[in-house]
């Protein structure tokens, strides 16, 4: 089974001044393939971090994650990655940065091409093939980069903020999007956000973390991930318990916030 | 005549343009309030008022609009000028020019000189007082001997009819001088003048001289006037005023002088006695007349001055107006410009020597400027194809035979190809001075980016890249690279080589630093994505770090462009036999303006054809700059 699996991971930066940061302590959690867990937190609770090890970027100073039985100690195709600006190649066209993982792999053109048309018509960008990234909006630059990511088939997606940068009414539709890749990949994904509405909204899992030192604070399964799917987003945000679950959960961060800055005061 | 119509034209240009400029204004419904950038839109009529201010300033300035408008004015104010200067001497015995007659002043001085020394030996403690006494002596005597020139009873009868006479030649030279008939020449005199003119050349002929025989009547008298007043003058300072009181006087001192002198040893004693020697023999030279002895020669001076000055009619104003900063009687008898004329060519001649020069017969010092040589393949391939090609093919060259003659065979044919001796068609190849400095600043710039591009790349990626290079990379770039020229040019020839490598030198650094930054500014996420979608480090470089950092690439090319430019220009004037700095450094030394200022213009104009085409390719590779 290609679950993925964190055992202990300890995180230590060393700040400019030379003190120590502990950006993770002990974080130790299971995810099983084909599940979509969300992560919430403050700022600077270590979040990206988390993915950053987990994509294979860092190395963390103690503990491990696994993907499928297999310690990560590198970036690899299997873990696929979306960044929150979304690190387009603007020297390519959209299809060039879609194909780039293919290309890199030196696989046939022509199967290649065949397949960055299916992408692009699965996250709604057909005929911008040709554009140049730099003339795309952001939501469309978005899409580009989950297409990118995706044409690879990666076991675990890692998404950083992905929506982060986007106006409401597109973010809304990415949300589908990404719900519906969810379904219709069945991959493994791990989304960070700041909005608690979309960790509600998108996570079958979420994760409440908390700062210094950075931890899983509070763990949520949620049904409205699948019912997402079937429904009308807008409906599920308007549900009673929904309602409630982003109060209670706010209310959390927001005490946590108030922690942080006392302590910096 | 080209160029009068040319400064009418640009006149009215000027003149319709500020109009229409106005005009514009008063109709112009304009909401635009100062500091709206809109406001600076448009306005070719402008730019025609800028370049017509321009040409209208170096026509101006070149002294063109004279050489056009009065193509005799220059010739004529040359012959002014040597009136001026035979009278300047005259004038300068009396109260004309300066303030006092030359006589007075003269008195006046070595009086004070005699008074200053007398002062100057008593008060010297290294005299002996014996010596003090002698000299002391010597200069009263000198002192009294004055009066022996200035008094009227001395004076002997044939200077006073020299004076005279020179007097009455003065007067007759101002009668006739306004007269048609003036001057009076014989047919020879005449056949001279003629034939002289016919082998003068015109104004601007050569450069900044100006013809010096008179080509006009009234350049005729002034020259002819000239004439008269040198030979008067000669005769006038060749009169000594030495008459027997004071012959007897100075002769007495002189004596004194000599028996003083008579085997002294060196020392101040020497130099004292030379001093006074020196003090009597200037006033023995000293053209010093008693008071009034000279009136009516000063008047007659006066009054010729006035008639020359009436005879210079519209030249004056000419002067003054159209030889602006400057003008051609202060170069005196010389005839040549001496103001802006003399550094800045005027632009007719400067367009037809540039015309000239681009005919590829004439050239510069023989090699076109720009042009196309028939230039065989085979010398190509020779060229490009190195010769050891040849040594390591398989078999020995062929050795002759008893005959006398060579079997070619294989490896000897291979050495003739590599060595480019064999037939081919042939096919054009440019040449010229502007090509050779062209190619110099692609090549040395081409060899700096192949070599600067990739180290920098590297040194922005890798720690031990750049604490290895950074050393030798700080250490000779911020030398400037003129000063790098001697040393390359003794290590790699004047030739092509040494600039080459110069310019090489220039490029790599900036091609370095651009490279670098362009590598280490890569943002990390996208190398980060990079490396999730599977790339290989070399892919990496090659499709993320190297793409990215284009744009610091090619501004680093720009900026390496310019300064190649400037470095080869500086670089052709040090040493060299072509190219545009070269051409420029001959024209210095012969003083061609024309050719200097051609040389400054094409240097312009082709800097600015290298920063357009670079503009243009950068806007065409790199569109996303600034975007991504
Ligand atoms: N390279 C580093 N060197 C030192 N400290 C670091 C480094 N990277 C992260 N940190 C520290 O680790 C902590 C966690 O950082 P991280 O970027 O993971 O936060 P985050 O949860 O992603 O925050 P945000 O929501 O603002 O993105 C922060 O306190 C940060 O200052
Ligand atoms: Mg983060």
């Amino acid at each position: 089974m290609s679950d993925l699996v964190s055992q202990k991971v300890n995180m230590i930066f060393k700040s400019l001044k030379g003190e120590d940061v502990h950006a993770l302590k002990d974080i130790t959690f299971t995810l099983k393939k084909g599940e979509l867990l969300t992560v919430l937190g403050p700022s600077g609770c270590g979040k990206t971090t988390l993915l950053n090890i987990a994509a294979g970027f860092l190395r963390p100073t103690s503990g491990s994650i696994n993907l499928g039985g297999k310690e990560i100690n590198g970036p690899g195709v299997e873990r696929g990655m979306v960044f929150q600006q979304g690190a387009l190649f603007e020297w390519l066209t959209v299809n060039e940065n879609v194909n780039f993982g293919l290309r890199m792999k030196k696989e046939d053109p022509i199967k290649t091409a065949k397949k960055v048309e299916e992408w692009l018509d699965i996250v709604g960008l057909k005929g911008f093939g040709n554009t140049p990234t730099y003339q795309l909006s952001g939501g469309m630059q978005q899409r580009v980069a989950l297409a990118r990511c995706l044409i690879n088939d990666p076991d675990l997606i890692l998404m950083d903020e992905p929506l982060g940068a986007l106006d409401a009414l597109t973010r809304e539709k990415m949300q589908s999007l990404v719900l519906k890749i969810w379904k219709e990949t069945g991959k493994t994904i791990i989304l960070i956000t700041h909005s608690v509405e979309e960790a509600l909204l998108l996570g079958e899992r979420v994760y409440v973390m908390a700062p210094r030192p950075g931890r899983i604070h509070k763990e949520y399964k949620l049904p409205f991930a699948s019912r997402g799917l079937k429904g009308d987003l807008r409906e599920i945000k308007n549900d009673k318990e929904f309602v409630s679950k982003r109060e209670e959960i706010l209310t959390m961060i927001w005490d946590m916030e108030e922690e942080i800055m006392g302590k910096e005061i | 005549m080209i160029t009068g119509f040319i400064t009418f034209f640009t006149i009215f240009a000027v003149v319709g343009a500020i109009l229409y400029g106005r005009k514009l204004i008063k109709t112009e419904k304009s909401d635009a309030v100062f500091g709206n950038p809109e406001r600076a839109k448009g306005g070719i009529h402008w730019v025609v008022v800028g370049s017509s201010f321009l040409l209208l300033s170096w026509l101006y300035y070149s002294w063109d609009i004279a050489k056009s408008f009065y193509p005799k004015s220059a010739n004529e104010l040359c012959q002014v000028a040597k009136v001026n200067e035979s009278l300047l001497s005259l004038k300068y015995l009396f109260p004309i020019v300066e303030r006092q007659h030359k006589s007075t002043a003269i008195i006046k001085r070595e009086n004070i000189n005699i008074e200053d020394k007398i002062i100057l030996i008593q008060n010297d403690p290294d005299l002996k007082d014996q010596d003090k006494e002698i000299f002391t002596n010597i200069l009263r005597d000198t002192k009294l001997m004055i009066p022996s020139l200035t008094d009227e009873r001395y004076l002997e009868d044939n200077i006073k009819n020299t004076i005279n006479e020179l007097t009455i030649r003065l007067n007759q030279l101002t009668t006739d001088f306004p007269k048609d008939s003036y001057p009076k020449f014989t047919t020879e005199e005449e056949d001279e003048i003629n034939e002289g003119l016919k082998k003068q050349l015109g104004w601007g002929a050569t450069g900044m001289e100006v013809p010096p025989l008179p080509e006009s009547k009234r350049g005729l008298k002034f020259h002819a006037a000239a004439a008269e007043l040198n030979s008067i003058s000669d005769e006038f300072f060749e009169m000594r005023n030495h008459n027997p009181e004071y012959l007897r006087q100075s002769e007495a001192i002189f004596g004194e002088i000599k028996e003083y002198m008579d085997g002294l040893d060196d020392g101040r004693e020497l130099d004292y006695i030379k001093d006074i020697k020196k003090l009597v023999r200037r006033i023995e030279y000293a053209s010093i007349f008693p008071p009034k002895t000279l009136d009516e020669l000063e008047n007659a001076i006066r009054a010729f001055d006035k008639v020359q000055n009436n005879e210079q009619g519209n030249l004056r104003t000419i002067d003054i107006l159209l030889f602006p900063a400057g003008t051609i009687v202060a170069s005196g008898p010389q005839c040549s410009e001496a103001g802006p004329g003399r550094w800045l060519p005027k632009p007719s001649d400067t367009f037809r020597i540039f015309g000239e020069m681009l005919k590829p017969s004439v050239g510069y010092k023989m090699i076109p400027m720009l042009w196309y040589e028939m230039m065989g393949v085979n010398r190509i391939v020779g060229f490009v194809l190195p010769d050891w090609i040849a040594d390591i093919m398989p078999g020995k060259y062929p050795v002759h035979n008893q005959d006398g003659t060579v079997d070619p065979n294989f490896k000897s044919r291979m050495l003739d190809i590599v060595t480019g001796e064999f037939e081919a068609f042939k096919i054009p190849v440019p040449t010229g001075h502007i090509w050779d400095s062209f190619l110099r600043v692609f090549l040395g710039l081409s060899l700096g980016i192949i070599f600067g591009v990739p180290l920098g790349l590297f040194m922005g990626l890798n720690r031990f890249a750049k604490g290895f290079f950074d050393p030798m990379v700080e250490l000779y770039r911020p030398v400037p690279p003129l000063a790098w020229a001697p040393l390359v040019i003794t290590v790699f020839g004047i030739d092509n080589v040494g600039k080459v490598f110069l310019l090489f030198m220039v490029s790599f650094s900036i091609m370095i630093i651009s490279a670098r930054a362009g590598a280490s500014g890569t943002q990390l996420s996208k190398i980060h994505a990079a490396h999730s979608l599977g790339a290989s480090r070399w892919q990496i470089i090659r499709e993320v770090i190297f793409p990215n950092s284009l744009p610091e690439i090619l501004t680093g090319i720009r900026v390496a462009v310019g300064m190649c430019w400037g470095t080869l220009v500086a670089a052709e004037f040090l040493a060299g036999t072509t190219g545009i700095g070269f051409v420029e450094n001959v024209a210095r030394k012969y003083m061609q303006y024309e050719v200097i200022w051609i040389t400054i213009f094409v240097m312009g104009m082709l800097g600015l054809l290298f920063d357009i085409t670079i503009r243009k390719i950068i806007d065409k590779t790199i569109p996303w700059r600034g975007k991504g």
